[in-house]
């Protein structure tokens, strides 16, 4: 029997075999945590009084309330700068260095394929997109790591997902994860390992994978891994400042379960409230009227995503009912969005455009809903009062359904406009 | 060891953000006033009904999304002994282990709310007074067992210098 690309890296780390739900211990090669989850993280590695193993393999990242939202969270914010000064860590990102999380770890080529990465945020998934093994984990964890040098896992099952045909004009990254997730549901993937494969994913770019492997989590998955192809390598081949390993599944590798999915029966998809799982396609939604517009993210932030948004947009106006909220990932991007044009887009439509930070996605600033409010949005939960209000609504969907939706005040597939 | 206690019923995917909105992250310093706001969206003062040693039944999914580990330290802090699921997402259930809260995976669908539960976590079955049936689960595997015992990841690594697995 073969091994899956899970097993692969576990067991050439361990130098041994490992069996499908065995728990390891293991050493990561990156450690990451944000403005939420990295205090309560320093505050335990304090208390287990241990010197730091690895200052190398520790990112210390302000994304989620930052610029400072008020007193508390720039107390938060603090304690990350004070640890890294404490301490010399080097990746640490505060504004004007960094952006948003799972859009700079790879931007600054820091992870890397065949890396395993643990990072105290649950998209942490998203570098699966690079065929490296990252999940979410705990604050505790990363404290864990910063005394040890190691965590602990429980060895995965994996699922595939193979997917063919042509994609349809608009469709993206997004609506294949969000037609996943609407198949399996928000727990179709749990404690799995998501293996995204075929000849239709060949053809997407670095940007539509990185956006699938982010929200695996929202179909319960451990990790979303994508094979190495020329695409990855021209990616990383500017970024990369260290060795890095391929692994690929074996082709008899065992899975739970094996999912084929024929594209050209996807448009572009809209999850409703209050789940991930509820997609429709856009095409049916058309009722729904909305009062906010998200483009932004670590699912859906990127230049990329961005340009979209922006040949959409160029020559039309925001519906006078709606706010169009607009945030570049990162400081790179936005200064690539500057030069290309993009941003004088959106301000010329009548958008509003932010410094890269979280803050909308979690209700936190910068775009918090009003009661009774609904919200088109490109990120990757829609729980209830995620973005605000108890009696709000989120709407995910890809760059090109937010913005025509924008436009017309009311959930748009892009053909409308 | 036998736990008993009241049971607190949810449904499916109860997520991190029902448990403890994202909100009150500036209450993360303060544990103690955090957890006043515990399951607050879903029952207001539903802090107020919990005694020492009930239980937190969920459906499917419990703790999904955000890997916020304010929520199963609060849950501990608030009393609960122990948190019921017919499954849990991942991350909740490391950070729970991780925190010293007993998370169980079981059948929860013919639990309620006020049930009296008895929960035997060395022969793996809960037996559920009002309807006098008992739900077999599968045990912890011994190591995750043992950083459960002793409270946590980092008494654990206070005590062993190390995982034990």
């Amino acid at each position: 029997m073969g091994k899956t690309f899970v097993e692969k890296v576990f067991e050439d780390r361990l130098k041994r075999e490992v069996s499908i739900g065995e728990f390891i211990e293991i050493e990561p090669d990156l450690a990451l945590a944000n403005d939420i989850t990295a205090p309560l993280a320093i505050k335990e590695f304090k208390e287990i009084k241990r010197p730091l193993l690895h200052p190398e393999k520790i990112v210390l990242v302000e994304d989620h309330f930052v610029p400072n939202k008020d007193v508390r969270s720039a107390n938060q914010a603090k304690i990350l700068k004070d640890f890294a000064k404490e301490y010399k860590i080097k990746n640490y990102f505060q504004i004007g260095t960094g952006g948003v999380e799972h859009a700079l770890l790879p931007e600054e080529g820091l992870v890397l394929p065949g890396d395993i990465v643990i990072g105290a945020d649950s998209h942490t998934t998203t570098y699966g997109a690079l065929s490296c093994f990252s999940t979410g984990v705990g604050s505790t964890d990363i404290a864990y790591f910063m005394a040890t040098g190691k965590t602990w896992f429980k060895v995965p099952e994996s699922i595939r997902f193979i997917f063919y045909g042509r994609l349809n004009k608009w469709v993206s990254g997004k609506d294949l994860i969000l037609y996943v997730i609407g198949k399996i549901g928000v727990d179709g993937a749990n404690y799995c390992s998501m293996e995204f494969s075929g000849e239709t994913i060949k053809e997407l770019t670095m940007s539509d994978r990185l956006t699938m492997s982010n929200m695996a989590i929202e179909g319960g998955g451990k990790s979303g891994i994508f094979e190495v192809d020329e695409k990855t390598l021209d990616y990383i081949k500017d970024k990369a400042k260290r060795e890095y390993k391929i692994y690929r599944s074996d082709q008899d590798a065992n899975y739970r379960n094996i999912y084929e999915f024929d594209c050209i029966k996807i448009e572009p998809q809209v999850a409703c409230p209050p789940l991930p799982s509820n997609t429709k396609p856009a095409k049916e939604l058309s009722h729904i009227k909305i009062d906010q517009a998200f483009i932004g993210s670590c699912t859906n932030g990127r230049l990329e995503d961005l340009k979209v948004s922006a040949s959409i947009l160029n020559g039309n106006k925001v519906h006078p009912d709606v706010r169009l909220i607009v945030i570049p990932a990162t400081q790179k991007i936005y200064k690539e969005a500057v030069k290309e044009g993009l941003i004088d887009v959106f301000i010329s439509s009548g958008g509003i455009v932010s410094c890269p930070t979280c803050g909308p996605c979690l209700g936190g600033h910068m775009g918090v809903l009003a009661d009774y409010e609904v919200c088109i949005s490109t990120t990757n939960r829609n729980f209830t009062g995620r973005m605000g209000s108890m009696k709000s609504e989120v709407y995910l969907a890809n760059p090109a359904v937010v913005s025509a939706s924008a436009i017309l005040g009311r959930i748009a597939h892009p053909d409308e406009v | 060891m036998k736990l008993i206690g009241y049971s607190h019923k949810f449904g499916d995917n109860v997520s991190t953000d029902l448990i403890i909105p994202g909100r009150f992250f500036h209450l993360r310093s303060n544990l103690n006033e955090l957890k006043l706001h515990l399951f607050e969206d879903v029952y207001p003062n539903f802090i107020e009904k919990i005694n020492e040693g009930d239980f937190i039944v969920g459906g499917k999914n419990f703790g999904c999304g955000s890997s916020r580990e304010h929520a199963p330290t609060i849950i501990k802090l608030a009393g609960i002994k122990a948190v019921l699921a017919k499954s849990f997402a991942r991350i909740f259930f490391r950070n729970a282990i991780n925190l010293g809260l007993l998370a169980i995976e079981a059948d929860t669908d013919d639990i309620e709310s006020g049930d009296k539960l008895i929960i035997d976590d060395e022969e793996g079955y809960i037996e559920n007074e009002r309807t006098g049936k008992k739900i077999g689960f599968t045990l912890l595997s011994p190591s995750i067992k043992k950083i459960l015992l002793d409270g946590g990841l980092v008494e654990h690594i206070k005590k062993h210098k190390r995982i034990i697995l």
